[in-house]
C-alpha cells in the first residue's frame, strides 16, 4: 500500500507544470489531427445516405446522414459498370495475390540463402532495377510488344514482385535462427519443404503485411488500368470509380434508371461508389496494424 | 624433427584447392533447387525490367511500334537537343522542383513531429486510437483522395468557407494556380503522415529509457529531453530517409497531378513526369517521351548518390 503510493507521487513530482500543459496541449493536438484523418471519410460514408439536395447544400459539411436513404447504393449496386469493375477487380486480386507471395517468398529466400556461389552477382542483379529503369514508355512499349494489353493479365504478370517487398521478406528470413533450418537439412529437408513447412510458417506476420501491401496497391491502383485496358468492362473498380466522380450526372445514369431517380441521387451515387470501394479496406487494416511496425522496420533499416 | 614434418604437412595440404569446374560443380549440386527457385525472378526481372532498358535505345531512334527497335531509324541525340530547345523544358523543371522542395520542406518533417506527439501520449488507449486513425488516409486510394479534395476545395465546398471566415475570397481552389501546389503538398501529408511516422516511432521505441530518467532527475524539460535524446536516437532513420526521398527528389508522381490538374493550372502543376505522360502516351511522340524519362532518372540518380555521398561525410553514414 505504502509502496504504490509511493510511486505515485514520485511521478507526480517529476512531470512539472509546464509538463502537464504540454500533456494537455499535445492531447487537443492529436484529437484534432485525428479528427483530420477521419472526418473526411466520416462525411462521405453520411453523404452517401443523404439527398442530392442536401449534399449541395451542405458541400463538405454533413455530420450526419440527411433525407436518409439507400437508394444511392440501389443505384449503384445495379451499374453495371460498377459491377463489372468489382468482377475485374477480384478476379486481378484472385490471380495476383498468390502470384504475388510466391514470386516474394521464392525471391527472398533466395536472398537470404548462405553458401550460393552466384547469390551476389544474382541479387545485384535484382538491386539494380530499383536504380535504374527504362522508364515510363519504353515499359509501356515493352508491354504491349509482349501482347500485355487491354486484357487483364496486363494488370497482373507485370505486377507479379515487388523488389522493396522481397527485401522485407528477405529480412525476416535472415533473423530466423540458422540452427532451425540446419537441422531439418540435417533430416534430409530440401530446399523446398525447408521454405514451406519452417519458414513460410515462422514469418508468416510478414507475409501477411506482405499480401496487405499487395492488396492494396492492387486494389487502389488505376494507372495501369489507364493505361492498357481499353475497353470499358475490364476496367477494375478504381478507374470506374474514376469515371463516376469526373462524369457529369446526366451521362453518368444514362439509360439505367428513369430521370427522377437519377436527378435525386446524381451526387449522392459518387459517394455511394466511393464508400463502397473504400471502406472494405479501411475495415481490414486495423487488424494487421500490429504487425506494420515489424514489417516497415525491416524492410526500411536492413534493406 | 617429427614436428618439423607435422609443420611442412600443415603448410602443403595434400588436398588441392578445388578447381573453378569443382567448385561449381559442388555449388550447383548443393544449390542446385535455389538456382531454380531464383530461375523465375530473373525471368521476371529480363522481361519486365531490363528488356524496358534495352528499349530505351529509343532515345537515339525516331521509335515507332510498328518498326520495332531494330527497325526504327537512328537520329543520335536529336530528341536530347529537342527537350533543351522545348518552350516547355524549363517549366516543368521549375514546377517538378517547385513542387517537390515544398513536399519536401513540410511533408518531411511532418511525421517525425506527429511520432514525437504520439510518443508522448501517455494513455495507450488514446495513443492507439490515434495511431490506427492517421493510418487511415494512406489506405484510400489516389482517385479518392482527390475526388475528396475536389470536393472539399469547390467554391461552396468546407475549405473555401472556412477561409471566407478568415477575410479570403470565396474560390474553387482547384482551378486557381495560387493555390494548386499548396492543396498538392497538404493533401500529400494528410495522406501519409500517419503511415510515415510508423518508422519513427519504431525508433523512438528503440531509444533508452533511461536516459529520459536521468535527464529528468537533472531537470530537463521536454524541450531539452527531445533535442538532447530523442533526436539523436532519431538521427540514423532521419538520414536514410531523407536520402531516399533525395533519391525521388525530380520523380514526383504523375498519378496525383493527372488526377488533380487542368488547363487552368497547367502552368504551376504540369511536371516532368506528367509532360513524358503526354508526350509518349497521348501524342504517341514514344521517343521523344522517353529521352526526357531517361534524363529524369539519371538526375534522380546522381541526386542519390550526391546526397549519400555528402551524408557519410557529414553525419558518418549512408546507405551503401
Amino acid at each position: 500500500m505504502q509502496l504504490s503510493f509511493n510511486k505515485k507521487k514520485s511521478s507526480a513530482i517529476r512531470d512539472s507544470k509546464g509538463d502537464r500543459i504540454f500533456s494537455y496541449f499535445n492531447a487537443v493536438i492529436m484529437t484534432l489531427i485525428s479528427l483530420a484523418c477521419l472526418y473526411p471519410i466520416w462525411y462521405v460514408l453520411m453523404a452517401s445516405f443523404s439527398s442530392t439536395a442536401a449534399i449541395n447544400a451542405n458541400l463538405g459539411k454533413l455530420l450526419w446522414p440527411q433525407d436518409f436513404s439507400l437508394g444511392a447504393y440501389q443505384m449503384t449496386l445495379k451499374h453495371p459498370l460498377i459491377l463489372s469493375g468489382f468482377r475485374n477487380i477480384f478476379l486481378i486480386l484472385v490471380f495476383s495475390l498468390p502470384l504475388q507471395m510466391t514470386m516474394t517468398v521464392l525471391c527472398g529466400y533466395f536472398m537470404a540463402a548462405k553458401n550460393v556461389m552466384f547469390k551476389n552477382a544474382i541479387v545485384s542483379f535484382f538491386m539494380f532495377t530499383m536504380f535504374f529503369s527504362g522508364g515510363l514508355i519504353p515499359m509501356y512499349i515493352n508491354q504491349r510488344d509482349l501482347g500485355l494489353y487491354n486484357n487483364l493479365w496486363a494488370l497482373i504478370i507485370p505486377g507479379a514482385l515487388s523488389l522493396f517487398n522481397a527485401i522485407i521478406c528477405k529480412s525476416s528470413i535472415d533473423v530466423i535462427p540458422d540452427s532451425l533450418t540446419e537441422s531439418a537439412h540435417m533430416d534430409g529437408a530440401g530446399d523446398f519443404r525447408i521454405l514451406t513447412q519452417i519458414i513460410v510458417p515462422v514469418i508468416k506476420p510478414t507475409l501477411a503485411v506482405l499480401l496487405l501491401y499487395y492488396g492494396v496497391g492492387l486494389w487502389n491502383n488505376w494507372f495501369n488500368a489507364a493505361i492498357f485496358i481499353q475497353d470499358n468492362d475490364l476496367l477494375p473498380i478504381q478507374n470506374i470509380l474514376r469515371g463516376v466522380l469526373l462524369a457529369n450526372n446526366q451521362s453518368l445514369n444514362q439509360g439505367t434508371q428513369s430521370a427522377d431517380v437519377v436527378n435525386q441521387f446524381a451526387e449522392t451515387i459518387k459517394y455511394a461508389a466511393i464508400s463502397i470501394s473504400t471502406i472494405p479496406i479501411l475495415c481490414i487494416y486495423p487488424f494487421l496494424q500490429k504487425y506494420f511496425v515489424k514489417g516497415i522496420m525491416i524492410g526500411s533499416v536492413k534493406g | 624433427m617429427q614436428d618439423h614434418i607435422a609443420d611442412r604437412r600443415l603448410a602443403k595440404p595434400n588436398i588441392k584447392k578445388p578447381s573453378f569446374k569443382e567448385r561449381l560443380k559442388k555449388d550447383f549440386d548443393h544449390n542446385k533447387i535455389k538456382y531454380l527457385m531464383a530461375l523465375p525472378i530473373i525471368i521476371f526481372f529480363l522481361v519486365f525490367h531490363y528488356r524496358p532498358m534495352y528499349g530505351l535505345l529509343m532515345v537515339f531512334q525516331n521509335f515507332s511500334p510498328r518498326l520495332g527497335i531494330d527497325g526504327s531509324p537512328w537520329v543520335g541525340l536529336y530528341h536530347f537537343q529537342r527537350f533543351f530547345n522545348d518552350p516547355n523544358a524549363f517549366r516543368i523543371i521549375r514546377n517538378t522542383f517547385n513542387i517537390s522542395i515544398w513536399s519536401l520542406v513540410f511533408g518531411f518533417p511532418a511525421p517525425i513531429i506527429l511520432a514525437l506527439l504520439i510518443n508522448e501520449i501517455k494513455n495507450k488507449t488514446f495513443r492507439r486510437v490515434v495511431q490506427t486513425v492517421s493510418y487511415m488516409p494512406y489506405f484510400v486510394s489516389i482517385v479518392v483522395v482527390c475526388s475528396l479534395i475536389a470536393f472539399f476545395t469547390q467554391s461552396n465546398g468546407l475549405i473555401p468557407s472556412i477561409m471566407e471566415t478568415f477575410g479570403f475570397q470565396r474560390d474553387n481552389l482547384l482551378a486557381n494556380p495560387k493555390y494548386f501546389v499548396p492543396i498538392y503538398v497538404i493533401s500529400g501529408i494528410w495522406q501519409t503522415m500517419g503511415w510515415d511516422s510508423i518508422i519513427y516511432l519504431a525508433a523512438l521505441s528503440g531509444i533508452d529509457q533511461e536516459q529520459y530518467e536521468a535527464a529528468r532527475i537533472d531537470g530537463a524539460n521536454k524541450l531539452q529531453q527531445i533535442r538532447r535524446i530523442t533526436l539523436p536516437g532519431l538521427k540514423p532513420t532521419i538520414v536514410i530517409l531523407f536520402i531516399l526521398r533525395m533519391g525521388s527528389l525530380l520523380s514526383v508522381g504523375f498519378e496525383k497531378i493527372l488526377l488533380l490538374y487542368s488547363a487552368s493550372t497547367y502552368s504551376v502543376a504540369d511536371v516532368i513526369s506528367t509532360y513524358v505522360y503526354r508526350m509518349g502516351l497521348l501524342n504517341a511522340d514514344y521517343s521523344y517521351a522517353a529521352a526526357i524519362g531517361l534524363l529524369n532518372t539519371l538526375v534522380n540518380l546522381v541526386l542519390l548518390l550526391v546526397t549519400n555521398h555528402i551524408s557519410k561525410k557529414v553525419a558518418g553514414q549512408g546507405l551503401f
